[in-house]
């Protein structure tokens, strides 16, 4: 009931009192062909997937034998699906944080006027509007095993001594590294311009009787600041945390999930590792389901 | 608290870095592939411990071969039409269902019309690494394996949720009082819809085409799974999928194509940034 008041429409007006049969009518009629779409294409292919789960249904044969939980016994038994799911949470709270961190620092630089803003604006955004997955590959190519210029810089300032390699998409820590920093600089826009959103949506009276009432720094933010952007951080964090925790592009193109699959999340588990072990092209369509919950 | 010369030039000063900081961050792929796209394969492939050769700049004079070789020698050109033409009937399918749904919710339903939207709205959350099991047999079952019209048939369920949330906040913005002094005069509600209504939210109708197309470009996972053929691919799959042979990867080639695809749309992106967000936001601000 509060969410559905949160996000309903900002200016409140009866609608429900003034609308006549026909003009309901008319609505509904207009509402159904994208409602009906909605519904077999998203709803029933969802449900159907939960359900999937609960079968021994495979890629070649949809069997509908019901049998209940034993394809989550399955996977949670399967050391692979298990790192896997490991993995993603990792690299989905690790990168979160770093977004909400650093979305609220720029965020807060941006609120400021300076000369070129519009310009560091279309910077910053550059990376959310490109497509992940060739965004992708241009990282592949930084983090690439010869000719990483990452390795070229810390060369030259003396970090990496002779001999010494970062081998960046073939050491499990590493990896982990280079896949949240991906996630990080393809979040980052996205949080930062709905942070920015949220902050300037503040008056600037509310500050101000908070500075006559002899507000602190810390006080404003505790008592002003974070309660007032708490919908929108909601908003950030929900939308950052589902787009990076069911993402598989990034890994999949920038590691594929080597070295030694370490690296996977549990979204890629089922076209490559599983699809590896069993010799088929994709894995047991019921196994898979649940590797995204 | 007053703050002396100081402290304003400290605060400027780690204002200023933070600014450049996060943009270099930002920004730096972009160079990258910018550099890359142009230098030659001897200025490429020399090796990140041989720290005498700057690879940050062009140490011999730069060259056009890469893109000759994307342009005449890979399918990029077809990748790059067959996104356009799944986003042109996307775009059309999206129009279709979300104007007459996006009105409705915004102006013939009352307050289950508000639950619903927001119901359609959370369906974008569902994610893509989950629905394309499902998928996969829907796609058998109607014969469109390896055809763009499977991509046609199942981008709209990510674009009409989003679209119709957008539109609906839009119409919502328009005084009600436009289409009942057309009906006044003599108009349907259907009549001024048409006449009055859509004018009015061209800005609107502009920016959910817009991302229909850009969440086209940008799809990877469905795209993947089932387009097979390589002159069918989208530029979002081909790219990284065929543009590598085996093992293989001309860096030159494919830093073009990933440059030459996301600045257009990094481009357009921007101008519609601000209708997009409050598209995420519209409630969460009071």
């Amino acid at each position: 009931m509060d969410a559905t008041e949160a996000l309903s429409t900002p200016v409140p007006f009866k609608v429900a009192d003034t609308l006549s049969p026909r003009d309901r009518r008319l609505g509904k009629l207009l509402l159904a062909p994208a409602l009906a779409y909605i519904f077999l294409l998203v709803a029933l292919p969802f449900v159907l997937a939960l359900f999937l789960s609960l079968t021994n249904s495979s890629a070649g044969s949809l069997d509908f034998s019901f049998v209940g939980l034993q394809n989550f016994r399955n996977v949670v038994a399967n050391p692979v699906f298990l790192r896997a799911l490991w993995n993603t949470f990792v690299f989905t709270f690790v990168s979160q944080v770093l977004v909400m961190v650093f979305g609220n620092v720029i965020a807060r630089a941006l609120l400021k006027d300076f000369r070129g803003k519009l310009l560091v604006r279309f910077l910053i955004l550059m990376p959310w509007a490109a497509p992940i997955s060739l965004a992708t590959l241009g990282w592949l190519w930084i983090f690439d095993s010869t000719f990483s210029v990452i390795n070229w810089v810390l060369k030259v300032v003396g970090w990496l001594g002779p001999g010494q390699w970062y081998y960046w998409l073939g050491d499990p820590t590493l990896g982990m590294a280079a896949i949240i920093t991906v996630h990080v600089w393809r979040l980052l826009p996205f949080s930062t311009v709905i942070l920015l959103a949220g902050l300037t949506s503040i008056p600037a009276e509310v500050h101000e009787a908070a500075d006559i009432d002899g507000a602190g720094p810390f006080a404003k933010a505790f008592q002003i600041t974070i309660p007032m952007m708490l919908p929108i951080l909601t908003v950030a964090i929900l939308f950052g945390t589902v787009f990076t925790f069911t993402d598989m592009n990034v890994v999949y193109l920038l590691t594929r999930g080597w070295p030694a699959r370490t690296c996977w999340p549990a979204s890629r588990t089922r076209r490559g590792c599983w699809a590896e072990t069993s010799g088929a092209a994709l894995p047991s369509r019921s196994s898979s389901s649940p590797s995204s919950w | 608290m007053r703050r002396g010369p100081v402290q304003k030039a400290l605060a400027m000063v780690v204002h200023r870095s933070v600014i450049l900081t996060f943009t270099a961050f930002a920004i730096f792929p972009f160079y990258w592939m910018l550099i890359t796209a142009f230098k030659q394969n001897s200025d490429l492939y020399v090796g990140a411990s041989n720290t005498a050769h700057n690879p940050f700049i062009f140490n011999a004079a730069p060259t056009l071969i890469h893109l000759r070789i994307l342009f005449q020698n890979t399918l990029y050109l077809t990748w790059l039409f067959n996104t356009l033409w799944v986003g042109a009937i996307v775009v059309i399918i999206t129009l279709v269902l979300a104007v007459p749904a996006a009105y409705s919710l915004a102006r013939l339903t009352g307050r289950w019309g508000e639950r619903l939207s927001i119901g359609i709205f959370l369906t974008y959350l569902v994610p893509s690494t989950l629905l394309f099991i499902p998928f996969s047999r829907l796609v058998a079952l109607l014969g469109l394996q390896n055809q763009l019209g499977a991509l046609v048939l199942i981008y709209p369920t990510f674009t009409v949720p989003f679209c119709t949330w957008l539109l609906m906040g839009f119409f919502k913005t328009l005084p009600k009082e436009v289409e009942e002094s057309a009906m006044v005069d003599g108009c349907s509600r259907l009549g001024a819809i048409g006449r009055v209504v859509l004018p009015l939210a061209m800005p609107g109708l502009l920016t959910i085409i817009i991302f229909a197309l850009t969440l086209t470009v940008q799809e990877f996972v469905y795209s993947l799974t089932f387009i097979s053929s390589v002159e069918r691919m989208t530029v979002s799959v081909g790219v990284p999928v065929a543009l590598v042979r085996g093992d293989v990867y001309y860096w030159g080639s494919l830093m073009a194509a990933c440059l030459i695809t996301s600045v257009p749309l990094a481009l357009i992106y921007s101008f519609f940034l601000d209708r997009f967000i409050a598209g995420f936001t519209v409630g969460a601000i009071k």
